[in-house]
């Protein structure tokens, strides 16, 4: 069974709709991804599955329909969502930032377990533990908001454009980090991607948004494959 | 030296009742990022509660206790009917509508009380030390003892606690708070009711000095918004500090500038002092300078 189901979704903001009856869904363990132009609706669709903005549609989250719960409602579900850019507390310290990502969270010792196994794979955090989120770089603080996420414990992790303004190495390595993440822990992850090149890599499913509408899904590989796909996403010529 | 000593602690103990109300003042900033000038008012109003009940027979710690209670309650529920449905709007809405509740509140309080001076009985009984020519009363001491627990606990609930560190996520950065789980109104509702709650003391603590009536904090709240301007609008200790130098300079201006700025004059001194920091430090003494790198 899917563990999140998304039916004929309408959403928009105020009487300008984005999303035209999206229907995609994603399997427990898998990475999927979001594939589509900028005012596509790729984000639309992230914040429309949180409770961010008016909906209309199905949407189902482990078997139970959670359309139009507000965003805390979500999180304590176990969907937790990195916003694309500033996903961080910049008054607080990394290690509160880590520690409110936990917020919905009883059992310190797993949380404290958590943010061991996350200082791990993102050392850079373990150094800056204790100055405020503010005074770091932009792909340290994509790290932090990642890592916020992740304290959740969510089933479901919702990733809108991690790499947006990161340098390319930065980039690869936190994708790299995303798959070693989704080894160990198998988390559930949907990712919304403009570098779709790189998305394609580490996801199992995609789905290509155009105009609020999704026009292709199936794996990625055979998305990647596609000549229409790698003409407009991956800026690259027929496959011939 | 003894008559300048005195002069300290005079000010001092004028200047723990800014520190208190400017405590509410950053509780409610760091909850919802406004600047509630209708806190001298609501203060007004608890005072005008607490004596009442004590007129109808509660024992005056138990009557500032109760009402700090139900200025909990109240102070929530203003948030909640009054500030939230225009908390989206630009900062003067909400600067108008702090005002508009000023208005509300000291006009209900004299409805309801009038505006014949009150006698607002001493929660500490007259009691005096001399300490080096220095004479100490029992009510300056007891409230400065109060100002430091208050900070204290304050200090521990923001930054030792589950409820103060969502606190401090929702202001934060309200929309990652929600997405952490974080119920950001409650968070802000809170705010607004541990102020009121500050506030109910701040009122209490000022009134016996003051005497009571619907413009009894008027002053305080000048005095009280410069402390938190000049500590820094979100910092609780920087309220304190700052309440006890305005109160400190104050006192002593008009002790040693009397022939040259007068009683009526005074209140320029301290507020002079508070212009000279902000051009040195804008964010205030102690106040976070809003830190983003590119």
């Amino acid at each position: 069974m899917s563990l999140l189901e998304v039916t004929d979704l309408m959403a928009g903001y105020g009487p300008a709709k984005v999303l035209h009856g999206m229907t995609f869904a994603v399997d427990e363990g898998e990475i999927a991804t979001i594939l589509g132009a900028n005012g596509a609706g790729k984000t639309t669709t992230l914040r429309a599955i949180c409770g961010m903005v008016a909906t209309s549609g199905g949407i189902r989250f482990d078997g139970r329909s959670v359309r139009g719960l507000a965003p805390a409602r979500m999180a304590r579900l176990g969907v937790a969502h990195v916003p694309q850019g500033r996903g961080t507390f910049a008054g607080l310290t990394v290690r509160e930032n880590l520690l409110a990502g936990a917020y919905t969270r009883r059992d310190r010792a797993g949380v404290a377990a958590d943010i061991d196994r996350i200082s791990q794979w993102f050392p850079r955090l373990a150094e800056r533990r204790d100055q405020p989120a503010g005074s770091l770089s932009g792909g340290e603080q994509q790290m932090l908001a990642v890592s916020r996420a992740l304290l959740l414990r969510p089933r479901l992790l919702l990733l809108d454009e991690p790499s947006l303004g990161l340098a390319p190495l930065v980039t690869q390595s936190l994708f790299g980090t995303l798959t070693d993440i989704h080894n160990q822990m198998g988390t559930t992850m949907l990712i919304v991607e403009q570098n779709a090149g790189l998305a394609l890599r580490i996801a199992h499913r995609a789905f290509v948004l155009e105009a609020g509408r999704i026009v292709r899904a199936g794996d990625a590989a055979s998305v990647a494959a596609d000549d229409s796909v790698r003409r407009a996403y991956l800026g690259l010529g027929d496959s011939r | 030296m003894t008559y300048f000593l005195q002069q300290v602690v005079d000010g001092v103990s004028t200047g723990v009742i800014y520190a208190l109300l400017g405590l509410a003042m950053v509780l409610i900033f760091r909850a919802t990022g406004i600047i509630n000038f209708a806190q001298g008012e609501l203060a007004t109003i608890a005072a005008f509660f607490a004596w009442q009940l004590n007129l109808w027979g509660l024992p005056i710690w138990l009557a500032i206790a109760a009402t700090a209670v139900i200025g909990f309650g109240a102070g929530a529920a203003i948030e909640r009917v009054v500030i939230r449905p225009v908390a989206n709007k630009d900062h003067f809405t909400l600067i108008m509508v702090t005002l508009g509740l000023f208005m509300i509140t000291n006009a209900v309080t004299g409805l309801v009380w009038g505006y014949t001076i009150q006698a607002f009985p001493d929660p500490f009984p007259v009691a005096a030390w001399t300490v080096h020519g220095v004479s100490l009363s029992l009510a300056s001491v007891g409230t400065i003892v109060i100002v430091c627990v208050v900070g204290f606990l304050l200090y521990q609930l923001f930054h030792r606690t589950r409820l103060g560190l969502g606190m401090r996520a929702a202001i934060s950065n309200p929309e990652s708070a929600r997405l952490s789980g974080i119920d950001v109104g409650r968070m802000q509702m809170i705010g607004w009711g541990l102020a009121a709650m500050v506030g109910t003391l701040a009122g209490a603590l000022a009134a016996p000095k003051l005497f009571l009536e619907p413009n009894m904090m008027l002053g305080v709240l000048t005095y009280a918004f410069a402390a938190v301007i000049v500590g820094g609008l979100d910092s609780p200790l920087g309220a304190v500090v700052g309440g006890l130098a305005i109160g400190v300079t104050e006192n002593l201006a008009g002790a040693y500038l009397y022939d040259f700025v007068g009683n009526d004059l005074k209140i320029a001194v301290p507020l002079a002092l508070v212009f000279g920091i902000l051009l040195v430090r804008p964010q205030g003494l102690f106040g976070r300078r809003a830190v983003a790198r590119a």
